[in-house]
């Protein structure tokens, strides 16, 4: 006995074979954009660049004309906030992730830190720009300053590097807390010394990926008040500052086209360190992955 | 001998106790302190926006705020505060974003999950994720002398400033999000179910939108929900190619002006601190904070409420 009419499968089989294979095309296609979106973005930005990207560039500050135009002071300024960000912001944020793996209880209170953590995530960073002018500059009286910017920077990516460093705490097996407790370690011994070992390559990882966001990052410090016009380095962590993006927006917001190429060229140098900074993520990930 | 070595343990043992007792006190204070700023963090920035809003408020009537259709305020002497005009920028920008980012990140995230094989995978989510990790900015100035001089091709009257071009680069920005978490939501649907429907003589198609789609889709959802936050709180890409000027239009080719972009304007100008504009930026920081933070929630919810247990 035939239960299916087997013409009847037979002669919607075509089209629905093609149509199985025009749909795989078109997902194919529209994955392949965003390819194709990155190489133009690339090409654009590498061509309109290059021509101002020499060792001038490093050395001269900013400038009413293209061709003297530099980004030393953006450059330096974003080492210096980096140096506030990754200190503050790795304490922080890996006190948290151990204090909510190894010591919360599951209680509500933990619940609600994991939620308001989660939730702050979500927040528009302009809105922690907000935070920083009231908290840090005008409250705290930090001024428009590179601690300034810096702290408020921090408290962006502290979520981020949270949730990095609590799933780089829990994936450490359960067998060498209990080895170590069996050898009388006491609970902070064996964090100190079993635990964040163990974990670090993960810690690091996410770390350095939330510090290549905040390089990147252009609204919280046009709030706090980045300068967009500075002709000196920092000197100390009160000095006012300006970020490689905030250099860039600001030869973006010209209407002279040759500052769009300088714009591209601070870009360029933007992206190399990004790229750096994301090898050098992926190179710790690589090296430890095997281990444990 | 035996004792000899036993009494260095305990001796040792005697000396470090106290130092280990007080560790064994301190260190979960001092990590509980971490722990707490991030709701110090929380609490800063609703205290921070009520504050200085309430001062607002204190200037210009709430009632004016809601029901003014004009916002102008840089007007010497009758200056307009009426918050629509940068909701409706605020919202054309994120619905222009979603018409490009959810059916490209979908469409990838099929791809991605249900076609492609592990080489192909491993080749593409590496380059997803280069565009994701690249700076606003950059996708701003992207927006401004590329998206927008092409767009002036199409359409010859397209000004300088439009939502339209920041508009696409925002959906553009937001594919790599919508496709990764789209497509951890569609991994995490049991092969077993997918066999079922392929035995059963289902095309790969039919078993993507039939069976995995429907399965997943409360994960696909949170994305969506996920993506329509970051669209509205993005700042740089609209701030450099979106104009600012406040409308309440519905026309894409015009300029406009978003929450985002006013706060930017304000803190570039020169508006000190105390004056009404200076406040006005908290206003409009409460009214964003606002919108996405209702956004997470429902984004939360539905990812919890509605997920599927295999």
């Amino acid at each position: 006995m035939q239960l299916i009419d087997q013409s009847k499968v037979k002669s919607k089989m075509q089209t629905r074979l093609m149509k199985n294979n025009v749909l795989k095309g078109v997902f194919f296609g529209a994955t392949m954009f965003a390819l194709v979106v990155l190489v133009i973005l690339l090409y654009r930005i590498f061509t309109q660049g290059i021509g101002y990207l020499d060792l001038e560039f490093f050395q001269n500050f900013a400038s009413r004309f293209p061709e003297k135009a530099g980004i030393k002071a953006a450059f330096y300024g974003s080492l210096w906030v980096m140096g506030v960000i990754a200190p503050v912001s790795l304490i922080l944020g890996v006190g948290t992730a151990i204090y909510l793996e190894e010591y919360a209880k599951k209680n509500r209170f933990t619940t609600f830190i994991q939620l308001n953590i989660s939730n702050l995530a979500g927040v528009p960073s302009i809105v922690f720009g907000l935070l920083g002018l009231t908290v840090f500059v005008r409250m705290l009286e930090m001024g428009r300053s590179v601690l300034a910017g810096g702290l408020t920077m921090s408290l962006l990516i502290l979520p981020i590097i949270v949730v990095a460093s609590q799933e780089s705490v829990r994936s450490v097996p359960k067998e060498l807390r209990e080895a170590s407790y069996a050898m009388g370690a006491t609970k902070w011994q064996t964090i100190r010394r079993v635990v964040l070992p163990a974990a670090i390559p993960g810690i690091l990882t996410g770390g350095i990926l939330a510090l290549s966001r905040a390089i990147g990052e252009t609204a919280p410090l046009l709030m706090i008040g980045a300068l967009t016009f500075v002709a000196y380095l920092p000197e100390n962590l009160l000095s006012g500052f300006t970020v490689m993006p905030i250099q860039i927006f600001n030869w973006t917001s010209r209407p002279q086209t040759e500052f769009h190429d300088v714009a591209a060229a601070g870009i360029i140098v933007l992206l190399a360190m990004l790229l750096i900074m994301n090898s050098i993520a992926v190179l710790i990930r690589n090296k430890f992955s095997k281990r444990l | 001998m035996e004792r000899s070595i036993r009494q260095m343990i305990k001796d040792k043992k005697e000396k470090q106790k106290t130092r280990l007792n007080f560790m064994e006190k301190l260190v979960p204070g001092l990590l509980l302190l971490c722990a707490v700023l991030s709701v110090l963090t929380t609490l800063g920035i609703v205290f921070t926006l009520i504050v200085e809003t309430i001062t607002f408020f204190s200037r210009v009537s709430i009632i004016e705020f809601f029901t003014n259709k004009d916002w102008y305020p840089f007007f010497e002497g009758d200056p307009d505060y009426g918050i629509w005009p940068l909701i409706s920028g605020t919202l054309m920008i994120t619905v222009i974003a979603m018409l490009v980012a959810i059916p490209f990140g979908l469409a990838a995230a099929i791809y991605l999950s249900e076609y492609a094989s592990d080489r192909v995978r491993r080749f593409i989510k590496p380059i997803l994720e280069v565009l994701a990790g690249i700076p606003t900015i950059v996708y701003g100035f992207f927006a401004l002398t590329f998206v927008t001089p092409v767009l002036q091709n199409v359409i010859p009257n397209l000004p300088v400033f439009n939502a339209l071009s920041p508009g696409i680069v925002v959906g553009i920005m937001i594919i790599p999000m919508v496709a990764s978490l789209s497509e951890d939501a569609m991994s995490s649907v049991p092969n077993a179910i997918r066999e079922g429907a392929l035995g059963l003589g289902a095309t790969r198609f039919e078993v993507a939108v039939k069976v995995v789609l429907p399965a997943a889709l409360s994960g696909i959802i949170a994305s969506f929900v996920l993506a329509i936050s970051r669209a509205i709180g993005e700042t740089m890409i609209v701030t450099v190619a979106g104009g600012a000027t406040p409308k309440l239009t519905m026309d894409v080719t015009e300029s406009i002006q978003t929450m985002t972009s006013y706060i930017v304007q304000v803190s570039l100008g020169d508006a000190g601190f105390g004056t009404t504009i200076y406040y006005s930026i908290y206003a409009v920081g409460m009214t964003l904070f606002l919108f996405t933070l209702i956004m997470n929630l429902i984004a939360q919810y539905i990812s919890r409420r509605f997920r599927e247990e295999y």
